[in-house]
């Protein structure tokens, strides 16, 4: 099978020497016989798209620039915010408020000044997705969210190109790789994403700040060993880890003869709409939850009028040690039905949690319960402390 | 049967933190059930509203996904290992944070 992969993958490519700095620098790699020139080679040759620079995009690229990758695509809109640092280790202090592909960039290239570095500045969607990963060999998926995961699943399948899939949950990672062709791809093992809010995502749950290290490190190894042809790499199978046990486990997971974009009979034949597909678009549920909820600002003046108003908090109990609002009750989310009976159901009832996801979630739950005078509180605790009371720690 | 079921992180705010439970049964369907006893409120996560597990949710006996093999009748056997695993992903949905 690695034959089979490592020729595709430098398909086309120019094969290239080296400089003797270059020889020097890559050294532990050419004694290898594993690696060797010609490995190095394919390498130099090699063109890889990270897509997401965040806690696994950081180590992908780090690794990836360090090994000699000719060429790495760096994928992000976004910039570098404090709570970024914990885990994005690529970025340092002062670069805070920096676009993280341009500070990626500078870092890679000071790392390695023998590869090329492309940044795309962009949100990846179905209209540019095919026309970017077209000018790459693999794709690294390192993104955080749904809809690009369902997006770069279908373009790579659709394109006959490799997807390096990494995931994070507080202590749980996943990792495989995905090749259609050769092995199932993302939907053959989830056909369809959970509805927004249903599982917690680490904004909400929280990720160990070494956990993409570890995933990422998975991910950057798995690219090398295609590039050069070596090993077994992880198709067909998904790597558990488990990082507070500190076990590995491996699944056996297969292609699904039924899934719509690499099965037998595919529907889905071009790109569609993600965020539609994912729900994150604003859907009839989303506007339904708009009409039931209050702004932070609303919330102050109901507590200053002194309203008759309950307050809950849906959060976890180390989210409640951090910060509260003052007179709230904390119910964690997994606890709401058994103690629907602490509810005062006779007044006024305010929902809230970090940032307004879990709550909306509450909300819809209790108003089926026959709780209708429930209320979300729109961007949560998390708002409430940027608009209302700045002596509340955001986190 | 006595079989192990693992609760992944993400639904472990459900079982008040607990990460597996052992149950006896001699199915797949009738492991998940004793585990909805115990936890009734993990139900609506792992099965729609017409009792078929949802397709965000995987089950795997040991390393074999269960539709691979006969789904939620698969028979099991002693000191089996079924663990549930969701899809998951790193960060937070902006867009949608700010409609609700």
């Amino acid at each position: 099978m690695s034959d089979l992969v490592q020729r595709e993958v430098v398909k086309g490519s120019n094969y290239t020497s080296f400089t003797m700095e270059e020889i020097r620098r890559y050294g532990r790699h050419l004694i290898m016989p594993e690696v060797g020139l010609e490995g190095q080679r394919r390498l130099k040759a090699a063109r890889v798209l990270v897509v997401g620079v965040g806690g696994l995009g950081a180590p992908v690229s780090l690794y990836l620039a360090a090994a000699g990758v000719g060429k790495i695509g760096l994928l992000d809109f976004d910039e570098i915010d404090e709570t970024n640092l914990q885990r994005q280790v690529i970025f340092s202090t002062p670069d805070v408020g920096r676009k993280k592909v341009e500070v990626a960039k500078e870092r890679l290239l000071k790392l390695n000044p023998h590869i090329e570095v492309e940044t795309h500045d962009t949100l990846i969607n179905s209209e540019n997705a095919l026309d970017i990963i077209r000018e790459y060999d693999i794709v690294v998926d390192a993104t955080d969210n749904f809809p690009t995961r369902y997006l770069l699943n279908d373009a790579c399948v659709m394109l006959g190109k490799p997807l390096i899939y990494g995931s994070i949950f507080r202590f749980d990672g996943q990792v495989s790789v995905f090749y259609a062709g050769k092995g199932p791809c993302y939907r053959c093992l989830y056909p369809e994403p959970p509805p927004p809010g249903l599982v917690p995502s680490c904004a909400e749950g929280g990720v160990l700040g070494v956990l993409p290290g570890i995933v990422g490190s998975l991910q950057a190894n798995e690219a090398l060993k295609l590039i050069i042809g070596i090993g077994e790499p992880l198709i067909g199978r998904l790597l558990l880890v488990d990082a507070l046990s500190m076990t590995f486990r491996e699944l056996r997971i297969s292609r699904d003869r039924n899934c719509p974009v690499c099965g037998d009979n595919p529907t889905i034949k071009e790109l569609i709409d993600y965020e539609q597909f994912c729900g994150t678009r604003v859907s009839g549920e989303a506007l339904d939850a708009a009409r039931n909820s209050i702004t932070p600002l609303e919330l102050k003046k109901l507590l200053e009028r002194g309203e008759e108003i309950q307050l809950i908090d849906v959060r976890e109990p180390v989210e409640w040690e951090i910060c509260r609002i003052p007179g709230a009750k904390l119910i964690p989310l997994g606890q709401l039905t058994s103690r629907l009976h602490e509810i005062d159901q006779t007044r006024k009832v305010i929902v809230y949690c970090h940032s307004g996801q879990r709550s909306a979630l509450a909300v819809k739950l209790l108003r089926e319960l026959g709780l209708t005078n429930t209320y979300n509180l729109a961007g949560g605790i998390d708002a409430y402390a940027e608009q209302v009371d700045p002596s509340i720690p955001r986190y | 049967m006595k079989v192990v079921i693992q609760i992944p992180s993400a639904l472990r705010a459900l079982t008040g933190n607990t990460n597996q439970v052992e149950v006896e049964a001699q199915t797949v369907g009738e492991a998940l059930a004793a585990l909805l006893e115990l936890y009734p409120s993990i139900g609506r996560y792992i099965f729609d509203d017409q009792q078929r597990l949802r397709s965000f949710i995987n089950i795997f006996i040991n390393d074999r996904d269960i539709k691979t093999l006969n789904g939620l009748e698969t028979r099991l056997k002693d000191s089996d290992r079924i663990l549930i695993l969701p899809a998951i992903a790193g960060g937070l949905s902006r867009g949608i944070c700010k409609y609700i």
